[in-house]
């Protein structure tokens, strides 16, 4: 019998804050951590993405580096020796909760208030908010030319919410910047590349080409860019309207793992129901027939089994 | 790839600009008429390799039609096979690109530290007055005038760029420019004689790197072969890949863009390296406010540069080089160009380079205004049709660079040193200098000096004595502070006018010479609206990947502007404290260098120049 | 194939392979996840080849694309193996090892040049050169196919077509090469697994032809078991039209309007004494039904496994109360069980599956916890300590190999039934967009903004010809009736073919334009190649149709 290809693994020996570890190659100082059990902070990281290392949020302190390693991608090495917590990695977290804290609402990203506490970020040491931006402007802003102010107010990216469908909207005054949606959208899944990052600087954005609504670009409405989105930036329209009312409470749903009732791919579905509704579907990460992706069907086209109200069905 | 274009035809004359670069279209389905082909196509990976041809094309697009419409974007995406959004994403990232209709006419005045000192405040409120405000159209709607980060023209300061757009595109720069000079540009844009080099050492027989500068045509290989020219590719090829890496390593020739790593060392790795192929990239982005040499060395010998790759890409199994030269050069982008169709007329590039055997060419790339790109990894994203964002480095160049292969990237200046290395070989070039700064160094030096302009000599002169060079500080005043190094640099104080200016030394001093810059400052200069250029610029060219750099840079910019404006939130050293903390985390916590060293000169001047110490009193 | 009907490799080896062929599958639409897995590869460096008469959205990332005529994928397929063999390409030592019929085939292929191909085809020569080169030098190749593939009156000579393929090249049994139909439905090859199919019993155990396995279910059941195949779908409807089936028990389907010449289907289900139907929705078909019984659904309001495209067993689960008066289908079937005198007891899903365990071999691994712990199992699954299998076949590169040789099936080109004619010069095609679904029955409950009301999609060269604009409403005819329906201009479409989907019945009737014409071996009709024509509307005809677009029967 013709047999499944084995990968040969080595592995590798590292010191994190002073312990042997260790992890076969090819693991990152993160997956070395997290085996040790250590809670490093993340944001942009996604298991199942290509590690962008941008929010710097998992920066750790690598003996004979300069300047501090992204753990989520640096692979770890026989002999480094790693320390998570020290003086130069905390004030660069509490640095980088303070500067996102600051600039961006995270008032639906997990683990924020818990990690300001651990490092002390004070986030209002900036000065009061800006103004938000009006709709559109931070999309037409141009590279290389901003506008400076006073410094009396720190500049953020609120601005407007985007809602031009039924699925899902785009709170980009949620968005630090990760850049999961656009790897989810891109070459990481989904293969659309109806977003991508636009602009430059702080001026950078999510966007379509030339802002242009999501009915008109290319957006399959996978919904794989609200599977991964940290924030809340971008979310099921179901739990928008839910929040906006009021009426979303997570202690009150259930999560039940099935199967897509469409293709005959089968695709894990995790429906998320809350009062005998379906309020989102996602997907689990380890499963190997969709790491969390699922397509227009799979994350919006269960609302057939909950049109009860009468005459309803025949519509279908 | 399925891409989904918004649904706008391009005109005619979009069309055109863009068959202009890739020529028609070989299918209905990547823009051409329908026909014969309604039963098969090809695509897939040949299909998307062509992404590289992205920056090309939008600018053939920005220059013919004055800014890129949806419908040309869109044309350019089928073109291709690149999803809109992402060419958007790319198209948005650059500051030369408009996304909105715009004046073909457009006068780009530089605002930058060096045109500070001479005058540039004073420039742009006179256009102010006279023709009306940035951005804004005055009178006939053809023309606007911007204001800009550095022009790399700062030895004329101050200086401005002319571009226009349109059948008879053209650029041209006008330095130094004067608010009369920039008015008639704008009025029609004919362009002027370019000027001769600012060369003041020119015709000193000691020269090395600069000694054919003023003496050669630079249109002419002959003239250049007259001069000496092309005898160092003869030896290079005498003595193998391997001998010249040898000579390299032997002069202990550190690279000249900033990071001063031993160019043997990444010769030798790339030509070990088994995967294939192997690519070599000129860095000629230089964008660091005050550094103009690269521009100096193209402009006035394009052909040492073009020699000096082919050496480098025969010593390193490299047949495709690209030089990634900074879009605000016109005439150095058209002599380079120049240099590179005649040698290739006369077998120096090509498949057979002079008869050897050895297959090597140049392509030349054009950046669009984005300082971030001379980071070598986010100039091979933007040579690769990506946004110029640095990559996470490991792995580095010689392991996985241009397209993911190995790849030599080098400075213009380190390039050139190559020629005299292979001459005269590594031990003697090793011999001028100092002991860990070998060879010959040139200077950029601007601001308030008595005669600006591109200087060599060899590492270990002293700051003093360069200035000396250059006739000390214009009209007797005092020196007040020197920049180092540019924008990423660091100020120093008259006290440091001893300072041996080698690699070793200015580390040890806790400075940098970076990219060669020696920007002087006088007394009556005040150097918190430097300080708060300074920022506005880093805030403008980060690229926005990483938070730290991102937002760090605002938020420093937001720091300065109080204590510029004297209300600060707390005290002044509450503002200097907060400036620290924040400059400590882009060092520590950036992906790449413009992060890294985003707060230096701030730092250095707060620290050096206790510049905020008035107000602290 | 060779047995147990199901793909033999796994979604992972996809990701995996050097060369991938879409055979007659839009799958960056149809199968939009497994297309995910395609792209890994593609990004991998896989070369990616599309044979589609559509340049589909999958097409459109292949490296190329074979756009054959509607129905030439016989001829495509020999023509391909011809110059495999006349490059020396093919696989000797494999044939030799693990195949049967070899020189049959070769001599029956031998008039396929590549210039007759092309005539056939349409496709030019170089590139199905192009083809069959990279298809057997590849070191891993992998096939996959839809209903490209199998809505053709020779559906099952399409599929021995791209077996013989894999036969003459070795790419099947190994690690990253192999044959995969990918599966419409969440649980088409559940259904096939469990036994809802004319000719087995659970687990592919062979009605007529095992009298082991019949024994051993009659003995569970305590039943006796006819060894006799029954009907497929198709030949249930010519029962019903020779009036030899009169009382019909629908569960799940829609046939009113998913069979092909919807006006007949329509005219034999009427005809039926008793109609039973048990549906989530009151469906066309349940409309016509003496009794409906309304059922959960299964996906979401019930327990149970289905069977995905590459063999996993997979859990579905409650998640829902079914609304008021939905019964889970074992309760339904139990209770009817119970009327007709059999007490069946009140079983849950899991001593249904554990039955089923017991009784197929190829299950008897998966238990209900292993199937939660391992995310799914791929049959088959013999023993608790089994892992499940990532590929089939491997006994074909065994030397010398278990079990039987894998026979070549000569096949001969044969071209679609519905001819084309000056009377009806387009060929009509038919498919799924990605974010519907069958009739929409399910598709149509949520809000899509990718989705458009049906239209008759037409090549833009047609489109100037006949003189009609986007979104004018049309009426489309083929031998069987006439529907209306809006044109959308289709740059996808060459001239002469015509796309429309069943997505939309209530706007358009699709299924009154398709023939069916049926496999006689598998029963699916062709519903991929009608011949059609479009005609322009008077302005009287506009005006009276806009409103309401009706099917109209023909004659």
């Amino acid at each position: 019998m013709s047999a499944v290809p084995v990968t040969i693994r080595r592995t590798v020996e590292l010191q994190i804050d002073g312990d042997a570890v260790r992890v076969p190659e090819g693991s990152t100082i993160l997956d070395a951590c997290k085996a040790r059990g250590l809670d490093i902070p993340t944001l942009c990281y996604g298991e199942t993405l290509t590690p962008v290392n941008a929010c710097r949020v998992c920066m750790v302190e690598v003996e004979g580096s300069r300047v501090l390693v992204p753990s989520c991608a640096r692979k770890a090495e026989d002999g480094m020796v790693v320390r998570t917590r020290s003086d130069r990695v905390d004030h660069s977290r509490k640095m980088v909760l303070e500067f996102l804290g600051s600039s961006v609402d995270l008032s639906t990203t997990q683990h924020v208030d818990r990690w300001n506490r651990e490092y002390g970020a004070a986030p209002e040491r900036y000065g009061p908010p800006a103004p938000p931006a009006p709709e559109g402007a931070r999309d037409r802003a141009q590279a290389g030319r901003h506008h400076a102010g006073d410094g009396q107010t720190a500049a953020t990216v609120a601005q407007p919410v985007k809602i031009d469908n039924e699925n899902y909207v785009r709170d980009y005054a949620k968005c630090i910047l990760c850049y999961k949606c656009v790897e989810g959208c891109g070459t990481d899944w989904q293969n659309t590349f109806a977003i991508a990052v636009a602009g430059r600087g702080f001026d950078a954005r999510i966007a379509t080409e030339f802002d242009a609504p999501l009915p008109d670009s290319a957006c399959v409405y996978c919904g794989n860019c609200i599977a991964v989105c940290p924030t809340g930036a971008l979310m099921f329209k179901s739990e928008y309207d839910l929040r906006q009312a009021g009426g979303w409470d997570e202690s009150a749903q259930t999560v039940t793992e099935t199967i897509c009732s469409y293709c005959g791919v089968g695709c894990s579905l995790e429906l998320h129901v809350q009062d005998n509704t379906i309020v989102k579907v996602t997907s689990p990460l380890d499963h190997g027939v969709t790491h969390g992706n699922l397509c227009v069907k799979g994350r919006f086209g269960f609302q057939y089994v909950q049109n009860r109200a009468p005459g309803a069905d025949d519509g279908a | 790839m399925d891409l989904k274009l918004l649904d706008s035809p391009p005109t005619t004359a979009e069309r055109d600009a863009v068959d202009g670069v890739l020529g028609p279209p070989a299918s209905a389905w990547v823009g051409g008429e329908r026909g014969a082909d309604g039963h098969a196509a090809l695509g897939g990976h040949a299909a998307r390799a062509q992404r590289h041809l992205l920056l090309p094309v939008l600018h053939e697009v920005q220059g013919r039609i004055g800014w890129i419409s949806p419908a040309a974007l869109g044309y350019v995406c089928r073109r291709l096979t690149i999803p809109p959004a992402e060419a958007y994403g790319v198209a948005s990232f650059y500051a030369l690109f408009a996304l909105e209709p715009r004046a073909p006419l457009v006068t780009h005045v530089c605002t930058d530290i060096a045109c500070m000192c001479r005058g540039s405040s004073e420039l742009v409120a006179e256009l102010e007055r006279t023709v009306g405000p940035a951005g804004e159209h005055p009178g006939n709607g053809r023309s606007i005038w911007l204001e800009s980060p550095c022009l790399g023209m700062c030895e004329r300061a101050p200086a401005a760029l002319v571009t226009r757009a349109g059948d008879e595109a053209h650029e041209h720069e006008i330095a130094p420019a004067s608010a009369s000079d920039v008015a008639a540009a704008l009025a029609s844009a004919d362009a002027p004689s370019p000027p001769p080099p600012l060369v003041p050492q020119a015709g000193d027989p000691s020269l090395r790197l600069l000694r054919r500068i003023g003496r050669v045509d630079p249109g002419s290989l002959d003239s250049y072969r007259a001069a000496g020219g092309y005898a160092a590719l003869r030896a290079a090829i005498d003595m193998g890949p391997a001998g010249v890496i040898r000579e390299v390593t032997d002069s202990r020739l550190l690279g000249r863009g900033g990071a001063a790593f031993p160019t043997g060392r990444k010769w030798d790795a790339v030509a070990r390296n088994p995967v294939r192929p192997h690519y070599l990239v000129c860095n000629a982005d230089e964008s660091e406010p005050g550094t103009f040499k690269d521009r100096v060395v193209i402009e006035h010998d394009p052909f040492a540069l073009v020699e000096a790759m082919t050496i480098a890409g025969f010593a390193t199994g490299c047949e495709r080089a690209f030089v990634y030269l900074r879009g605000e050069y016109p005439l150095a982008w058209e002599r380079l160009s120049t240099a590179i169709t005649g040698a290739r007329a006369r077998g120096f590039l090509g498949d057979d380079v002079m008869g050897a055997g050895v297959r090597f060419d140049i392509e030349l790339r054009k950046g669009a205004g984005a300082y971030i790109c001379g980071e070598e990894t986010a100039l091979f994203n933007s040579i690769e049709g990506y946004r110029g964002e640095p990559r996470s480095k490991p792995p580095f160049p010689v392991d996985s660079g241009l397209f993911s292969k190995p790849t030599v990237v080098n400075n213009v200046e380190s390039l050139i040193n190559v020629l005299d290395i292979v001459l005269e070989g590594g031990a003697a070039f090793a011999r001028i200098g100092t002991e860990q700064s070998t060879g010959t160094r040139l200077f950029c030096l601007s601001g308030c000096v008595e005669r600006p302009g591109l200087y060599e000599a060899p590492f270990g002169v002293k700051l003093g004595e360069l200035l000396e060079m250059a006739g000390g500080v214009a009209g007797g005043r005092q020196l007040k502070a020197v920049l180092l190094g540019g924008a990423a640099g660091a100020f120093v104080g008259p006290d440091k006018l001893d300072l041996e200016l080698s690699f070793e030394a200015t580390r040890e001093v806790g400075t940098t010479l970076g990219s060669g810059v020696i920007m002087a400052f006088d007394e009556t200069v005040d150097l918190v609206p430097v300080l708060l250029r300074i920022a506005a610029f880093f805030r403008d060219e980060s690229c926005g990947q990483c938070v730290p750099c991102r937002v760090g840079t605002v938020r420093q910019q937001e720091a300065l502007l109080r204590l510029a404006s004297e209300r600060p939130r707390g005290t002044v050293a509450d503002e200097l404290a907060l400036l620290d903390e924040i400059g400590q985390a882009m060092r520590d916590a950036s992906i790449c260098g413009l992060g890294q060293t985003a707060a230096n000169a701030i730092d250095s001047a707060v620290r050096e120049l206790r510049v905020f110490e008035r107000a602290a009193g | 194939m060779f047995g147990a009907g199901g793909g033999t490799s796994s979604y992972q080896e996809v990701e995996e392979t050097d060369v991938i062929f879409l055979w007659g599958s839009n799958a960056r639409e149809t199968h939009p996840i497994f297309f995910h897995h395609v792209l890994k590869a593609v990004h991998a460096g896989a070369r990616l080849f599309s044979v589609d008469p559509r340049r589909t959205t999958s097409a459109q990332w292949a490296d190329a694309w074979l756009g054959i005529d509607v129905g030439t994928d016989v001829a495509l397929s020999n023509t391909m193996a011809r110059e495999i063999l006349h490059a020396g390409l093919h696989n000797r030592e494999f044939i030799e090892r693990a195949t049967t019929g070899f020189d049959e085939y070769a001599a029956s292929v031998e008039p396929w040049t590549l210039e007759r191909g092309q005539e056939e085809t349409g496709v030019p020569a170089e590139i199905i050169r192009d083809a069959a080169h990279a298809y057997a030098r590849a070191d891993r190749a992998i096939i996959c196919w839809t209903l490209g593939i199998t809505e053709h009156h020779n559906a099952v000579d399409n599929v021995f077509a791209l077996i013989n393929l894999a036969l003459l090249t070795g790419h099947v049994g190994r690690y990253g090469s192999g044959l995969n139909p990918l599966r419409g439905q969440n649980n088409v090859q559940g259904g096939g697994d469990m036994g809802a199919i004319p000719n087995k019993l659970p687990g592919f155990q062979d009605v007529e032809r095992d009298d082991e396995a019949r024994a051993k279910f009659e003995a569970a059941w305590g039943v006796t078991i006819e060894p006799r195949y029954g009907w497929h779908l198709t030949q249930m409807f010519e029962a019903m039209e020779r009036r030899e089936l009169r009382t019909l028990y629908v569960v799940g389907e829609n046939p009113a309007q998913s069979e092909a010449d919807t006006a007949h289907a329509v005219e034999l289900l009427e005809g039926l004494d008793h109609l039973v139907v048990q549906d989530i929705f009151m469906t066309r078909t349940a409309e016509l039904a003496d009794v409906v019984l309304p059922a959960s659904a299964s996906w979401c309001e019930a327990e149970g496994t289905v069977t995905n495209s590459e063999r996993r067993v997979q859990r579905v689960r409650k998640a829902l109360e079914p609304p008021g008066g939905a019964r889970d289908d074992i309760e339904i079937v139990c209770d009817i069980a119970a009327r007709m005198g059999h007490d069946l007891g009140p079983p849950d899903a899991e001593s249904v599956w554990n039955e089923l365990r017991s009784l197929s071999p190829m299950h008897a691994g998966m238990t209900y916890p292993r199937l939660d712990e391992l995310g799914g199992i791929q049959w088959p699954c013999y023993d608790e300590q089994h892992p499940g299998e990532l590929f089939l076949h491997g006994r074909l590169w065994e030397s010398p190999i278990s079990g039987p040789p894998a026979p070549f099936n000569v096949v001969e080109h044969a071209p679609p039934v519905d001819k084309l004619s000056d009377e009806f010069p387009i060929r009509l095609t038919t498919g799924r967009r990605l974010d519907s679904y069958n009739t929409g029955v399910q598709s149509g409950g949520y809000a899509s903004p990718l989705r458009r009301r049906e239209s008759l999609n037409l090549s833009p060269e047609d489109c100037e010809r006949l003189g009609l604009d986007e979104g004018e409403l049309v009426k489309v005819s083929s031998r069987r009736g006439s529907v209306y329906a809006p044109v959308r201009i289709d740059e996808t479409l060459r001239p002469g073919l015509a796309f429309m989907t069943f997505h939309f019945p209530e706007e358009v009737e699709t299924n009154v334009l398709t023939i069916d014409a049926t496999d006689p071996k598998s029963g699916t009709a062709e519903f991929k190649a009608s011949a059609i024509r479009v005609d322009r509307l008077s302005d009287a005809e506009r005006t009276g149709q806009a409103a309401s677009q009706i099917a109209v029967p023909a004659k």
